[in-house]
């Protein structure tokens, strides 16, 4: 198109860095290497896009991951062939499961070796088709900018989710013609974001006869933005239905709300478990009835209707029947259900849904997150309790976690009354994904407060990324809950494997605070109850990294919990149920689930 | 070629023997972007997610538009079924899925290329069975045939095990082509 004034030639790095910069970006994470030193050189040459240097590609996935997760903006990789895509694997992954919208951009070999197990070569789009939404190779730098636009648009819309574009050093060199997003062909990708009418109609006539009706939320409203998350607390007070949430939903709704029943799943409330499995109505917003919230499935919610709310059609009916079933955007849908809802008068069946309430507040009364408290040991519970009383104290709070007893500790004791607050991994539960996402929630919010609650295993998979935090004075807090054990394995093996712990406790685990002090960050040590607020109020007010080193109760495990293969109301309590109990409560058909 | 009659059920085609209880056939169309790596996508879909394929057939079908049509033959519950087409639908190269056993009558064929090695009676014996299917000889020698024979995969099947005991050398099939009857197109 050299008659189009608004485009024009430039070597494929060029075009690189003049399309990241015409989509808006700000912030690169990435690591330099051979098959990408063109387009480092442009970025050189170059002020408006900030570079992040991570210490590990993977570490660049995850802070991408966190960098859109927290701002709703796409992250953006930048990593070499060979060993920087593969390394980046783990985050695209995870960015897929958890739908979030990232763009890797990778250095191939040149075009004419491809094939030849060229130095560093890895057939990265082979590798990365089923870890991706959707990759290119570039093979001709007239088709780049084309490229590059496109990726950001499949990343963002509909479901979001991980593109990559494989960039060969040849095509970084050449010369092509630049086109700007305005410019690009529509996509045979068009999701669909308004909803039914018809099936928004049949939704809202169940809400309106329900007894015992539930919201169930997820992710993809928080996907949604945040007028997705405002349309459904306004929804949620329209219609006094109480209203639960999966991990990734967390912030949509506030949890000081008065309709929160807090998360449900295999380590969520009492109440949201008793509530899921005894309703009549569902009003399933942007979940996939994953298995970690369904337990059992054909015990799972049986007196049910259920009304699902999701982007992506094959969400649908695919562990669990939907009877009505809207594919559109939430927000989209949430617009037009309030809307209908309040032209039809309002209705609910107020009567029903007060002995509804009735019965949550009896199951509220059990008081499932209570714990044996302790005087001489930090119980993990009340370390994290401790926490986040403090970080409410402080306001403006973001969370990031790792993997594992910690995570499940921090969804149940931390509120988040906004979206965008809460970075975890959630489907693919990839240990080390919480100090990488630390440093990109901090890229995106310099002035807030950052905390990675950790555990000492996860923290030591990723814990190289401390370099990075300093390096760009990240102030992220890395708050370890040290059991000295793989906390989540040994749990099972004590449920499932006759307490036979194999290779799950942290032998020979460094001096945390020294460590702290090597990287130059500031190291907190504390293991007594009675220091702990004055040890938490230390980390939050140092003015830079920290590690926090909590040495917690070894042996504590983490309830409620469904065990694996039961129905919501079978779901064990922490205070109630003894080890005798627990290691009786899996049964050998549960026991192949993970 | 070790094909022992009726073992067509366990060949490329049909690596299921028989549906199971619950289980259904769909043929499908999914037109696609016929760039590279499309069908390593589809395929990479099949055996990512443990759906079946029993016969897959893939060829560019609008050069100038540069779309592909694979068809696909798949089985499955009915949940799974409603999996795949959702599935299918949302990839990004993905122009349009359509079921074609579920949404009307449609028609499918196969052509396979056929070689029996025979002489004497078996030599006209097979010529014989040619006529009957309707098939066609596109190669001979004094000693071969290559027959190219034309229709349903279950007539396809039919013809090569009448050819079993009258010297069959090799058997090339080129899976499901189908399309829906009537006037309108995909």
């Amino acid at each position: 198109m050299p008659s189009n004034p608004k485009s024009s030639t430039m070597t494929g790095a060029e075009i690189v860095i003049k399309s990241l910069i015409d989509q808006g970006v700000e912030v690169v994470f990435g690591y330099p290497g051979g098959a990408v030193l063109p387009i480092y050189d442009e970025l050189f040459k170059q002020n408006k896009i900030e570079h992040v240097l991570v210490r590990h590609e993977q570490g660049a996935a995850h802070a991408a991951e966190g960098y859109a997760r927290s701002t709703g903006k796409p992250g953006v990789v930048l990593v070499t062939s060979g060993p920087g895509a593969t390394n980046a694997v783990t985050g695209l992954q995870d960015a897929l499961m958890d739908s979030i919208p990232l763009i890797c951009l990778t250095g191939q070999v040149p075009t004419f070796m491809i094939g030849n197990d060229a130095f560093q070569e890895a057939d990265t789009i082979g590798i990365t088709r089923p870890c991706t939404k959707h990759n290119w190779l570039v093979k001709d730098t007239d088709d780049l900018a084309e490229t590059m636009h496109q990726a950001f648009y499949v990343a963002t819309s509909g479901r979001p989710g991980p593109v990559l574009i494989d960039i060969p050093k040849d095509v970084q060199f050449a010369s092509g013609t630049y086109i700007g997003p305005r410019n690009i062909k529509p996509s045979a990708y068009q999701p669909k974001l308004k909803g039914d009418t018809a099936a928004i109609q049949a939704a809202v006539e169940l809400m309106e006869g329900a007894k015992r009706p539930l919201f169930y939320t997820g992710g993809g409203v928080i996907n949604s933005g945040p007028h997705a998350s405002q349309l459904l607390r306004d929804l949620v007070e329209a219609t006094g239905f109480p209203i639960t949430s999966t991990l990734m939903g967390l912030g949509s709704y506030p949890a000081s709300g008065d309709k929160w029943l807090g998360m449900l799943g295999m380590h969520g409330s009492y109440e949201a478990n008793w509530a899921m499995h005894d309703c009549d109505v569902m009003i399933c917003v942007g979940a996939r009835f994953d298995d970690r919230i369904t337990g059992r499935l054909d015990a799972f919610a049986p007196k049910s209707k259920k009304i699902h709310i999701d982007i992506d059609p094959s969400s649908i009916n695919k562990n669990v029947r939907a009877d009505v079933p809207i594919v559109g955007d939430v927000g989209h849908v949430l617009e037009d259900m309030t809307r209908i809802f309040r032209s039809r008068g309002a209705k609910t069946n107020k009567a029903g849904v007060a002995k509804w309430w009735e019965k949550i507040d009896e199951w509220r009364a059990v008081k499932c997150f209570d714990y044996e408290g302790s005087d001489t040991l930090i119980k993990p519970q009340f370390a994290v309790e401790r926490l986040a009383e403090a970080m409410k104290k402080h306001g403006d709070y973001y969370v990031t976690t790792e993997v594992g007893q910690h995570q499940m500790w921090a969804a149940q004791y931390i509120p988040f009354d906004s979206p965008n607050r809460w970075m975890t991994s959630g489907g693919l539960g990839t240990m080390g994904y919480g100090v990488p996402a630390a440093v990109g929630v901090q890229i995106a919010h310099r002035d807030s407060l950052v905390v990675d609650v950790a555990g000492e295993a996860s923290f030591m998979m990723t814990m190289q990324e401390m370099s990075t935090a300093v390096q760009y004075k990240l102030p992220i807090k890395i708050f370890i809950l040290n059991n000295e054990r793989l906390g989540m394995v040994r749990q099972w093996q004590q449920l499932l494997h006759g307490e036979r712990y194999s290779s799950s406790y942290s032998e020979a685990l460094p001096d945390f605070v020294k460590m702290a002090e090597a990287f130059g960050c500031k190291g907190i040590k504390c293991e007594k109850p009675d220091t702990l607020d004055d040890a938490i109020a230390e980390m939050i007010a140092y003015d830079g990294p920290v590690i926090f080193d909590c040495l917690v109760e070894k042996h504590e495990n983490c309830f409620p919990m469904i065990p694996s293969g039961k129905a919501h109301n079978e779901m064990l309590l922490g205070s109630r149920a003894g080890a005798g109990d627990i290691s009786q409560a899996i049964e050998s058909d549960g026991a192949v689930l993970v | 070629m070790d094909l022992k009659r009726g073992s067509s059920s366990r060949s490329a085609y049909h690596l299921r023997p028989a549906l199971k209880e619950g289980e259904e056939r769909r043929t499908l169309s999914v037109l696609v972007d016929n760039e590279s790596g499309v069908l390593a996508r589809v395929i990479g879909l099949f055996s990512g997610r443990g759906y079946n394929i029993e016969s897959l057939t893939v060829a560019e079908t609008d050069h100038t538009g540069h779309r592909s049509r694979i068809t696909v033959v798949t089985t499955g519950t009915p949940m799974v079924l409603e999996q795949i087409k959702a599935q299918l639908d949302r990839m990004v190269p993905v122009h349009r899925v359509r079921d074609l056993t579920s949404e009307g009558p449609s028609v499918e064929r196969e052509l396979a290329l056929v070689k029996v090695a025979n002489t004497g009676d078996h030599r006209v014996e097979s010529l014989r069975v040619k006529d009957a299917f309707r098939a066609s000889v596109v190669d001979a020698s004094l000693e071969s045939f290559v027959f190219e024979v034309t229709g349903s995969p279950e007539k396809i099947d039919a013809f090569v095990d009448l050819m079993r005991p009258l010297g069959l050398v090799d058997v090339s099939r080129t899976g499901v082509a189908a399309i829906s009857r009537g006037p309108d197109g995909m």
